[in-house]
């Protein structure tokens, strides 16, 4: 079985995050190329972040504020030490995803879009991983699994708890 | 001599294990002292089958599937000698899934190295280009207008009056911008292709580049699809160094270079204009139409934004000529779609064919019935936006004007078949309920219905009021449909529409087949 490996980000740091708008702000529309670049960098996108993007694009705080919270992917604060994604979208649910995420729910203990106490795990909805022919599916920190069933949740959930 | 296997790298694959699968091939294969090749490809699209394994024979490559780590020992063991196994298929050409399509888009997905652009051009790749190049912007036109193709991410609007509006428009700058936002459950035709036949998308965006005289273009792909970014950034690459993005195409005098641009996970930005809106770096927010994108597209330039696999469809046309294309499908829906066959059903996958085949065709013969052996009771052809059909209207031909003329879609091409537990309330609530999660807020009719319709579905699961409450989710239905600015708000009432339409008897105080299983 496939070991989790822990993603590693690192931890704010107002140079670093200087270079990274630097490194990008000189493409055209690049608001969402510097947002996904600062989340890859720190796993979230710092508050202190955004001033910062907004004056290297000539933008006010509310504009980039505005883009930083209008789309699902942008993290306020770092997700726990693993994401588990499930993929809640039609045809997930048409192969029973619904009580597999009530059962990851439930061993979790934590309800889709939260994140465990321990700061483990973050169990989160995904709409679609174009995995419809071989439902339900998941994501578990970038690694796809697919035809979940019941034994195969159990075993991504303590995976994902490790 | 030296074993050549092919193990798809497509996502579907890889979610099923095909990279441990790879991983023990090689291992098994070193132990055994047997000298292989491993090729990852993309995916020949039998999803049931994945990890699907061939190996190179004289009589042409063998299949096996699907494929355990486990069973990786003996299936080498059966390669080597050419014995039996029980997972053995047939020479995979010969499989009848496969042999029953007419692969036109995605006849080289699952068959090449998608990394390789010498594998692409050994196997007809850029000859679309070519002819293209010798062509010019007007014969291109009037090839893409001769195909009849139109536009594949859903609304079918007629590429070739598309290019020729952007062609005509005098400006500094065009782009082309390519939608690869396939945020529709059940629908993985974009990934799949970007995935095993990524320069196949780049060839056709470089041809509709030299058509409507623009340099540039984006190919704006949705972050849940990481595979497919990585492979289509490599293609990039792999293409600039062969002169096939640059300055000079093909050796030719005309210039064309694109870059990926990732979505952030706003279904919405699957719509056109919220595409671009969110390609300059804003909220994706929908424009009011017109002005139209041809016109006034990208940073208010001339654009054509086109679906996936409507400018993967363009290399076939220019090299095979508008006719070899037009002559499949039927009334006005030309040439073939890749059809998508998910969610409950026993041979799901990629089945690309002519327009004309019967939505029961689609899902009893080809897609076998459900996967878990019940009957079907519904399908949602195109997305979340799509309606629910029941087996009374299986007879509807995947055509857009048949589909449209039963209050149907088909979208981009995917269906999504439940089974006799599925709970239609549940699923018209759903339906509302992604609505008012995805909508982008600009127009009133999106942003309020949809939050309206889901409390309002809700008070008839409870019994509240029903035949009142039935009403008015239909009387909001009609305010989104016509109200709304874009698909999101004016399609949503298709999935709500449809269930209670056909799906009458689970809106009944208590649904009939409650009663019936009871």
């Amino acid at each position: 079985m496939t070991v989790a490996f822990e993603p590693f980000y690192e931890p704010w740091n107002e140079t670093r995050g200087a270079d990274i708008v630097a490194e990008h702000a000189s493409q055209e529309g690049a608001t969402l190329v510097i947002l996904h670049a600062l989340q890859d960098a720190f796993g979230y996108v710092p508050e202190a972040a955004i001033p910062m993007v907004a004056q290297a694009l000539n933008l006010s705080r509310a504009e980039v504020h505005g883009v930083f919270t209008f789309y699902h992917d942008f993290r306020r604060k770092p997700a726990g030490r693993h994401v588990l994604k499930l993929c809640r979208a039609e045809a997930c649910q048409a192969a029973g995803g619904d009580a597999l995420a009530a059962r990851a729910e439930a061993r979790l203990g934590v309800a889709l879009g939260n994140t465990t106490a321990d700061d483990r795990v973050t169990l989160e909805p995904i709409y679609c991983l174009g995995l419809c022919a071989t439902a339900p599916s998941a994501m578990l920190d970038g690694r796809l699994i697919g035809r979940l069933d019941e034994k195969r949740i159990d075993a991504l959930v303590a995976e994902a708890q490790r | 001599m030296t074993m050549k296997i092919f193990i798809p790298r497509d996502a579907a694959a890889v979610a099923v294990g095909a990279d441990d699968i790879a991983t023990t091939f090689a291992q098994v294969a070193a132990r055994r002292g047997l000298p292989v090749e491993i090729v990852r490809t993309g995916s020949r699209g039998l999803c049931w089958l994945e990890p699907m394994v061939e190996v190179a024979t004289p009589e042409g490559r063998v299949a096996y599937g699907p494929v355990s780590a486990e069973e990786v020992a003996s299936v080498l063991e059966s390669m080597a000698s050419n014995g039996p196994h029980a997972l053995r298929l047939c020479i995979a050409d010969e499989i009848p899934w496969l042999k029953r399509q007419t692969r036109l888009t995605f006849a080289r997905c699952g068959v090449i190295d998608p990394r390789s652009l010498e594998d692409y051009r050994a196997h007809g790749g850029y000859k679309g280009l070519e002819r293209a190049l010798s062509l010019g912007s007007d014969a291109i036109l009037a090839e893409v207008t001769a195909s009849g193709l139109r536009g594949r991410g859903g609304a079918g609007f007629p590429t070739g009056i598309k290019w020729k509006t952007v062609a005509q428009a005098s400006a500094d700058r065009k782009f082309i911008v390519c939608n690869a936002d396939e945020g529709d459950s059940g629908t993985f035709a974009d990934r799949m292709i970007m995935e095993g036949d990524p320069f196949l998308v780049i060839e056709g965006m470089t041809i509709a580049g030299i058509t409507v005289g623009a340099s540039k273009g984006y190919i704006y792909i949705r972050s849940e699809y990481p595979h497919a970014v990585a492979a289509m950034k490599a293609a990039i690459v792999a293409a600039r160094r062969g002169g096939y993005l640059g300055d000079k195409i093909g050796g030719s005098a005309c210039g064309f270079d694109m870059e990926v641009r990732v979505g952030a996970g706003a279904y919405v930005c699957g719509e056109e204009t919220s595409l671009l809106e969110s390609l300059e770096g804003r909220r994706g927010l929908v424009r009011a139409k017109p002005p139209l994108p041809a016109h006034h597209g990208l940073f208010g330039k001339p654009t054509v934004i086109n679906n996936v696999l409507s400018f993967a469809a363009i290399p076939f046309i220019l090299a095979e000529g508008a006719k070899a294309y037009a002559d499949f499908g039927m009334g006005r829906s030309r040439g073939t779609m890749p059809i998508q066959l998910a969610g409950n059903i026993r041979q799901g996958g990629l089945f690309e064919t002519a327009f004309g085949v019967t939505l029961g065709e689609l899902v009893d013969d080809i897609g076998g019935g459900t996967f878990t052996g019940r009957p079907v009771r519904a399908v949602q052809v195109g997305g979340p936006l799509g309606a629910y059909f029941p087996r009374a209207l299986f007879d509807t031909p995947f055509d857009y004007e048949a589909f449209a003329a039963r209050d149907g879609l088909i979208g981009h091409g995917g269906i999504v078949v439940f089974d006799d537990s599925v709970d239609m309330r549940k699923q018209a609530r759903f339906a509302m309920e992604f609505c008012a999660v995805e909508s982008c807020g600009k127009c009133t009719p999106c942003r309020i219905g949809s939050t309206r319709g889901v409390e309002t579905i809700e008070k008839i699961i409870r019994g509240e009021r029903i035949s009142e409450n039935l009403a008015l989710v239909e009387d909001l239905c009609n305010t989104m449909k016509f109200g709304s600015l874009c698909a999101l708000g004016g399609f949503t009432p298709y999935p709500v529409l449809s269930a209670l339409k056909h799906f009458r008897e689970d809106f009944a105080p208590i649904p009939t087949t409650l009663q019936a299983a009871e």
